[in-house]
């Protein structure tokens, strides 16, 4: 069916335009495709998380919006889409517009790189492991710029909070990865999966022991607290700590400019949980090797940890009190940083072995 | 010829914003402007299918190095007059600076015309830019890059040392004094008679 697209175009079009417009096209298709499930399960997480986190606490949660309270992310949606969106006196107008937006963009764009099943991927890129640090990297910038142009100290002074806090747990994350992408001589997120199916215990038909995670164990950790730290969710969440500075940088902001800051949080929380289980947990890669498992489409078992790994968010938000900002700091320049460095030498004196398990 | 269009459309985008860094009034916006050079820089380099450096300049300078520069320019209390008075003063050497990078710059470009620098090669299928990089990086150039790191490192020490001071009246705490800490070393339990009835 594409091919006979191609062709339709190249027809109407000729050969120099007609394969650049089919490109265009379809792309755009695909991106639909992926965004909008996104978007869904997106405003679905936020449900999830008021219903997991009332149960932990022994409460229903939502239960009043349609059936088992399942039209409550839709009633939120239209609620806030209807708010007036007001704007400070003497904010700068277009960037306390463009902030959420810059906030959203990037955690939505990271999904561009991320294979769902060895065959549905987007752009199959060779530095997909580099271009997602990158678009996270940018991340902060929302936040920044969120702070600033709300002209008020309370956003400004959570800005600035948000943006030391995302930059050094950035550095612990970039490394952690650098010890995945050392055991799997690739930066291409397909060939990191394919590489978590080999070894003895995949061999076996135990795949689930062949994966990175358990012998990067520490770095799983560090990857996973800083990927709490980075979307700066709970414990962590001195960005928008109620008690001390209202909501931090999105306290000007109302209605559907305050939705996407929202969303934009959910967002990087789905990103982080698949970038986990891509790295560390075999992404679509079965549990075990028999023929229940291997029936099950492989873009199942990666949506399925991708949702278990959500929860963990969740379930520790609704566990943990919030971290002080000095013991925050403490934790990411003076013990992730210098234990992901260790962990590189660590790793990489063992890959010299005659014990190296990534051959 | 769509390659061309992209890179024409990023090509201008490029030059609008390196001039608002130049010309916007707030310095705020001006970074934000270099931010966006930068980018769409980076996304020149990926037509050129240098896809490692596109994205470590995304990740070096707009994810790190330009936040912290947004950082210090947003807490700065900048007087725009006072900044506007020098202008025609450095002109001049401004102009001359910006002179001789322009010859510089055509003289790089015209260099494939003048037979001076080579013209790249094809790419084989499969081509990976970033271990290509790599390879060159931890062979050919080994000792240069150690030698460009060693500079890095020293700078970091040295900036370090340079704002290192102890503060006589600031206080700290020690975590593993903290956790060191038991009931017994707090709280001193007192037994007392109870009250006897009258």
């Amino acid at each position: 069916m594409l091919e006979a697209l191609l062709a339709y175009s190249e027809m109407k079009l000729g050969p120099t335009w007609g394969p650049a417009v089919y490109e265009l096209v379809t792309s755009l298709v695909f991106i639909a495709c992926i965004v909008a499930p996104l978007f869904l399960s997106m405003a679905y997480l936020t449900l999830w998380e008021r219903k997991l986190i009332g149960w932990i606490q022994i409460r229903i949660g939502p239960n009043r919006v349609g059936p088992m309270g399942l039209l409550q992310p839709i009633a939120d949606g239209i609620k806030l889409l209807f708010k007036e969106v007001i704007f400070p006196a003497n904010a700068s107008r277009t960037l306390f517009v463009l902030a959420p937006i810059l906030t959203l963009m990037p955690a939505v764009a990271a999904w561009a790189v991320i294979p769902f099943s060895p065959e549905l991927v987007l752009a199959d890129i060779n530095a997909g492991l580099l271009y997602i640090m990158a678009l996270t990297s940018m991340g902060v910038y929302g936040v920044i710029i969120a702070g600033w142009a709300s002209n008020s100290k309370y956003a400004f002074l959570g800005a600035m909070r948000s943006a030391a806090q995302m930059v050094s747990y950035e550095l612990a994350m970039g490394f952690a990865l650098v010890v995945v992408l050392m055991v799997s001589g690739s930066l291409n997120l397909s060939d990191i999966v394919e590489q978590q199916g080999k070894g003895r215990f995949a061999a076996m038909g135990l795949s689930f022991l062949s994966w990175n995670w358990l012998p990067l164990l520490p770095m799983l950790l560090v990857y996973f607290i800083s990927g709490i730290a980075e979307t700066n969710r709970a414990p962590f969440d001195v960005v928008e700590g109620e008690s001390e500075i209202v909501a931090g940088h999105m306290v000007e902001y109302s209605g559907m400019a305050f939705a996407l800051f929202f969303l934009a949080e959910y967002m990087n929380m789905l990103v982080i949980s698949a970038l986990t289980v891509i790295m560390f947990f075999g992404g679509w890669l079965p549990l075990w090797d028999s023929v229940l498992t291997n029936w099950i489409p492989s873009i199942f078992w990666l949506l399925g940890k991708i949702f278990v790994v959500v929860s963990m968010f969740l379930w520790i938000r609704a566990t943990l009190p919030r971290y002080r900002y000095d013991q925050i700091m403490r934790l990411g320049w003076k013990v992730f940083i210098p234990l992901t460095l260790v962990w590189i030498v660590v790793i990489g004196a063992w890959m010299q072995t005659p014990w190296s398990l990534w051959r | 010829m769509f390659e061309a269009a992209v890179f024409y459309a990023f090509g201008a985008i490029l030059i609008a914003s390196a001039l608002a860094v130049i010309t916007a009034r707030n310095p705020v916006h001006a970074a934000l402007f270099l931010v966006l050079s930068f980018f769409t820089a980076s996304a020149i380099w990926l037509l050129l299918r240098a896809e490692f450096l596109a994205i470590a300049l995304v990740l070096v300078y707009v994810g790190a190095v330009m936040v912290l520069f947004l950082f210090v320019v947003m807490m700065l209390d900048i007087n725009l007059e006072r900044l506007r008075e020098g202008f025609w003063q450095y002109l001049p050497l401004g102009a001359l600076v910006g002179i001789l990078m322009a010859f510089e710059m055509g003289a790089v470009l015209y260099g494939r015309w003048f037979g001076l620098v080579a013209p790249p090669r094809a790419m084989v299928p499969g081509y990976s830019n970033t271990k290509e990089l790599g390879r060159l990086i931890y062979t050919d150039y080994v000792l240069a890059f150690e030698i460009a790191a060693v500079v890095l490192l020293v700078a970091i020490v040295a900036a370090i040392s340079l704002t290192l001071r102890r503060r006589k009246d600031s206080r700290s705490q020690d975590p593993s004094q903290q956790v060191k800490a038991r009931r017994e070393d707090r709280v001193r339990l007192v037994a007392m008679p109870s009250e006897k009835d009258a």
